[in-house]
């Protein structure tokens, strides 16, 4: 009953498109809105386990040398402490997206300050906050550890290099070049729900309700930090109050709350408090970048360089992808490219919001407008002059690109023609400016199962260990299995969170949606076989609506076709040679007016617009309100975001809510988002690509070009807070 | 947060009777509960004010307002007589926090509440402010929000509150009533203390000394408003803040009163800067001489350098706005 699906050649037949029940790209509301916004959606820390205990746990205050809880006896005997516990098997800091192990491990040394080294369990939570507040934490024989990104040691990342042509010699004979170099700070996921789970045990197999966002390795990394077989090891993570990339990977509290359950015997609940979320998840790598472009009279690029220096701690492999997209976006013929990793002892960098594009697309974008204004050519006219034929690289096609349109319409529906000139409008003390910038992000398809029942009273039912991280799982897998069923949407229950459900992708990476969801349209298209050999006729000529099978010029509904029986069928999709064969990528542009006050040089979005072409829209609400978060969170990395670290150890300053500044509603003007359609055969046969972290990869340029365009001021550290821009004005 | 024991003052006695005897008093406790989490401040006993009739806003004699402790930020805010007489305290408190904030704080409360320095909030860190003595890790760490006037070399925290800074341009005292049944009057220079060598002495008031009310002056005339510079439009404590009452007769400024926040371990005011502009007719020239007296001994360290060309920016914009009509 398993039906397998392999992306080996592009998915030219485009089956959704013939389906009758019009469900898939319809703005269809996310089913379980009505439970968040009530209340009643259970969230992992939300849980009422019978006999629970808390945990808190402790961090280091320090970045180095061996941990000794100078006064634990003092703090095991404060009112209600059951238990105060430093294991070997404890988490150094969280695992990284798909890594499906464990990371490095143990409680006895500090590496960076903030290092969850010990957890106290109580009866209250008020009583093991306390006591974890009590415990005093030494460490000994530490002395401080490199924190700077400027001076730290540093590795090349020789697999990242690229050298092709003579990016010099181009440079030389170029008419128009730019050499510039960009930062970008650390930033931190932020989700408003911070990790949290709880751990209960029956026997030897262990229950965790937690907060993760790729269960099937999540599972794997817990068993693995435990010493436990997998089998015995179960996720529930029905309701992710946003992760962002923090969740990607497991956490420390999941291990705590595991080893302390154990122990005790007890059901035992840990959740991070906010200056832990901030202080020991994951952050973005801090960026140096440094990009050069060379062109001829017309703007054509015959040069492109981009170097650049990321950073993590000592053993992690991950580096912040920034030159992902610089590798396909734009012609020329002589490309350098080289990646170093500062070894440095702040918090662990990992996945954060569209890791690589994010910062790498933005600051290429800069650099680009750079050029613009070097050359006296309109930006998107730039762009338009350098979308290449092919892979610049490979020499690969690219599968579905509206990336000419995203900029031609974004322009057109933003007014772009009537960009003033450098420092030319003012109103009042508002300087106006436009900016405008490209997206891009890479496409990717990963395995992913789902099993599709057909009830005997035409219902459906969903179900995979797929996360709904806020982004609209539950109503997308909901519309392809209606579509493709010929059900409405209230007949399919869709059931997510759980590994004994069957492993899907997880979400992150963009990828989702359209794995996940080939999943259930795979086993979705074997059920209609079967229906189709019970009516005796060719699936082809089944047409399924509103719970009725059309075929051979009679209809019927579906309960008759199933006389009693259920349908089951297991999809479960790879990805293929298509990955390989082309060039998968999502694209768009962006459009912000801004208004930098002219005396103390605050900067306010007016107006933002953002045109993005990924395939197939699965759903327009859904898909619509992702690139708005992406665009707000580019509005957070042009002008507020940025974790901030002490000089002298490498804690992070501000770690709450209040100081560390994501925008809020009076930041984030009226956005605009146009949805371009487009079928990407090669991407999956759904013909939809992943468009989840699209939004933000390179709209925070598009705000900075417009404080160029503003007022002549060109900030080249983000981000662009006002004491930058008072600088150069 | 530690045990705590839980007391609800009867009458105003009762409440500055507990307060000298080691209570904290708790009013909104949008400041102290936080602080409280996080222990920076673990109090023994709570003494809870909600109760007394502190919460009017009524006028006084002689035209001006006494507001009372418990009268909540959003309510002073919207008050009719606020928003017409004294408009720069109502910018002010509105560009303070947030909604829901502002519906839970207090006035009493809002005066006294401590300072977000990074530092005094990590118990991992030196503070001069929580643990006299204990050195102050903010000088050479991340202090791009801290103080650049009125610092000492024991602590550089800046007083975070908006609405106090409308309330030092306007003159605003405080009314206290102390343990024993006395009560006295301070304006708000006499109320807050700088650092010096004793950063934890915040205020003048003595242990049990509760803050019974507010009483602003009659209104006066000229222009008034509240400049907010800070880091995102909204829910961001001052970088820097200006309020300014002006008043200009025959094209020369007759009333200057100037209080700044986001500069200094409390709100503000540097009467010298008012001589400068009172008297003479409004220039730029004359804006520039008053921001340099303003900031003649003004003391960045690092990060927060900006503040002084910051402030310098903003002062000049603001005397600009405020004296538009006399220079057209
Ligand atoms: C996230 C956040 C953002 C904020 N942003 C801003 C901002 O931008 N601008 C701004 O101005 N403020 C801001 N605030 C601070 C807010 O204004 C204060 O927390 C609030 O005004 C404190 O009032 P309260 O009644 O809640 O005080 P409480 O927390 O109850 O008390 C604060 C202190 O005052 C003492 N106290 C209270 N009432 C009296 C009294 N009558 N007599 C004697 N002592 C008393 C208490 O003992 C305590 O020490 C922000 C706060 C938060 C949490």
């Amino acid at each position: 009953m398993t039906e397998h699906f392999k992306m080996d050649a592009p998915a030219t037949d485009r089956r959704l498109d013939d389906m009758a029940q019009g469900l898939v790209g319809a703005p269809l509301d996310r089913p379980e809105g009505p439970l968040k916004v009530s209340g009643t959606a259970t969230y992992a820390n939300e849980w009422q386990v019978d006999g629970m205990v808390h945990g808190v746990m402790v961090r280091a205050p320090t970045n180095s040398g061996r941990i000794v809880l100078s006064n634990r006896d003092e703090v095991a005997n404060l009112p209600g402490v059951l238990s105060v516990i430093q294991d070997e098997r404890l988490l150094r800091n969280p695992a990284q997206g798909t890594a499906n192990q464990a990371p490095v491990q143990g409680a006895q040394h500090a590496a960076y300050v903030g290092q969850l080294i010990a957890v106290v369990v109580a009866e209250s939570f008020e009583q093991a906050r306390h006591a974890a507040q009590s415990l005093q934490v030494v460490l000994e024989n530490g002395e401080l550890m490199p924190v700077d990104p400027v001076t730290a040691a540093v590795e090349a990342q020789e697999d990242q290099a690229l050298d092709q042509g003579d990016l010099e010699g181009a440079i030389t004979g170029a008419a128009h070049s730019v050499d510039v170099t960009y930062t970008t700070p650390s930033h931190s996921s932020s989700p408003m729900e911070p990790h949290a789970s709880i751990a209960s045990w029956d026997g030897d197999d262990l229950t965790l309700r937690g907060s993760y966002q790729m269960l099937k390795y999540n599972r794997n990394e817990l068993a693995d930090a435990l010493g436990v077989h997998p089998d015995r090891v179960r996720i529930i993570s029905p309701y992710v109050g946003g992760g962002f990339g923090s969740k990607l990977g497991l956490a420390p509290e999941a291990v705590a709350a595991a080893i302390a359950a154990k122990e005790l015997g007890r059901p035992v609940s840990v959740a991070l408090q906010r200056q832990q979320v901030y202080e020991a998840t994951m952050r973005r790598s801090e960026t140096s970048q440094r990009v050069r472009l060379a062109a001829d009279a017309e703007g054509r690029l015959n040069g492109l360089g981009h170097d650049a220096r990321v950073s993590n701690l000592p053993g992690e492999t991950f580096a912040e992808p920034v030159l992902q997209a610089s590798h396909f976006l734009y012609a020329g013929e002589n490309r350098q490219m080289s990646m170093e990793l500062a070894r440095l002892h702040r918090l662990c960098a990992g996945s954060v919001r569209a890791p690589g594009e994010a910062v790498g697309v933005t600051v290429l974008e800069n650099a680009m407008d750079e050029l613009a204004h070097e050359a006296g050519i309109d930006p998107v006219e730039l762009r338009l002059r350098n979308i290449p034929e092919k892979d610049p690289e490979s020499g690969k096609e690219f599968s579905s690109r509206r990336f000419r349109d995203a900029l031609e319409s974004g322009a057109r529906a933003f007014g772009w023609s009537k960009r003033p000139g450098v420092m030319e409008r003012r109103e009042g003390e508002w300087l106006i400016g436009y900016g405008m910038a490209s997206a891009a992000r890479i496409n990717v398809l990963m395995d992913s199962q789902a099993r599709v029942a057909l009830q005997p009273d035409g219902r459906a039912r969903v179900e995979t260990d797929m996360t709904d991280i806020g982004t609209g799982t539950y109503a997308i897998l909901g519309q392809i299995a209606g579509e493709m069923l010929g059900l409405p949407r209230d007949r399919i229950d869709v059931v997510l969170g759980d590994t004994d459900l069957p492993p899907a992708a997880g979400s992150g990476g963009s990828w989702g949606a359209t794995s996940s969801g080939t999943s259930v349209y795979v086993a979705c298209q074997a059920i209609r076989r079967q229906l189709a050999e019970r009516l005796e006729v060719e699936e082809q000529d089944l047409l399924l609506k509103d719970g009725r099978v059309t075929y051979a010029n009679q209809t019927k509904a579906l309960g008759d076709v199933l006389q009693g029986d259920e349908i089951v069928k297991l999809g479960y999709v790879q990805p293929g040679d298509t990955s390989e064969a082309v060039r998968q990528a999502t694209f768009g542009a962006y459009f912000a007016e801004v208004a930098v006050h002219a005396a103390s040089g605050e900067t306010r979005v007016r107006r933002m617009h953002g045109s993005f072409a990924a395939g197939r829209i699965l759903n327009a609400k859904t898909a619509r309100s992702q690139c708005i978060g992406g665009m707000t969170f580019g509005i957070g990395m042009a002008l507020t975001e940025e974790l901030a670290f002490d000089p002298r150890d490498g804690h992070v300053a501000n770690h709450n809510l209040a100081e560390y500044h994501i925008p809020v509603n009076a930041d984030v003007p009226q956005l605009t988002v146009e949805l371009l359609e487009e079928r990407d055969d090669w991407a999956s046969p759904l013909q939809a690509k992943g468009i989840g972290e699209l939004g933000i990869c390179g709209a925070a340029a598009a705000i900075t070009n417009g404080i160029f365009n503003a007022t002549g001021v060109r900030v080249r550290d983000y981000p662009a807070t006002l004491d930058k821009v008072i600088t150069g004005m | 947060m530690r045990p705590f024991e839980y007391i609800r003052a009867q009458n105003p006695n009762d409440a500055t009777q507990s307060a000298a005897d080691g209570a904290i008093i708790i009013a909104g406790g949008t400041n102290l509960l936080d602080l409280m989490k996080l222990e920076v401040m673990a109090p023994d006993a709570l003494i809870d004010i909600n109760h007394l009739e502190l919460n009017q806003i009524e006028e006084t004699e002689n035209g001006g307002l006494r507001i009372g402790a418990l009268v909540t930020n959003s309510e002073l805010a919207n008050d009719i007589r606020v928003r017409r007489n004294w408009p720069v305290l109502s910018r002010a408190l509105l560009a303070g926090a947030s909604g829901q904030l502002r519906n839970k704080a207090t006035t009493g409360g809002n005066l006294l509440q401590r300072t977000r320095c990074l530092y005094f909030y990590d118990r991992a860190m030196a503070c001069n402010k929580r643990e006299p003595g204990s050195g102050c890790a903010a000088r050479e760490g991340f202090n791009r929000i801290l103080a650049v006037l009125g610092t000492s070399e024991h602590c550089i925290a800046t007083h975070p509150s908006d609405m106090a800074v409308a309330m030092r341009a306007l003159g605003a005292e405080v009314e206290t009533l102390k343990e024993g049944g006395t009560t006295r009057r301070l304006d708000l220079d006499e109320l807050y203390l700088l650092p010096g060598d004793r950063p934890d002495r915040e205020t003048v008031l003595e242990p049990g000394e509760l803050i019974t009310a507010v009483v602003l002056p009659a209104p006066v005339e000229g222009r008034q408003t509240y400049r907010k510079v800070r880091d995102r439009a909204s829910y961001a404590f001052a970088l820097v803040s200006v309020a300014g009452i002006l008043k200009i007769e025959d094209g020369r400024i007759t009333r200057a009163d100037l209080a700044f926040g986001g500069l200094a371990p409390k709100p503000w005011r540097d009467t010298q800067v008012e001589a400068i502009l009172v008297g003479n007719r409004p220039t730029e020239e004359l804006f520039e001489q008053a921001a340099d007296q303003l900031l003649a001994e003004a003391q960045g360290l690092g990060d927060n350098d900006f503040k002084l060309p910051l402030a310098r920016r903003t002062l000049v914009s603001v005397l600009t706005e405020l004296t538009q009509e006399a220079r057209i």
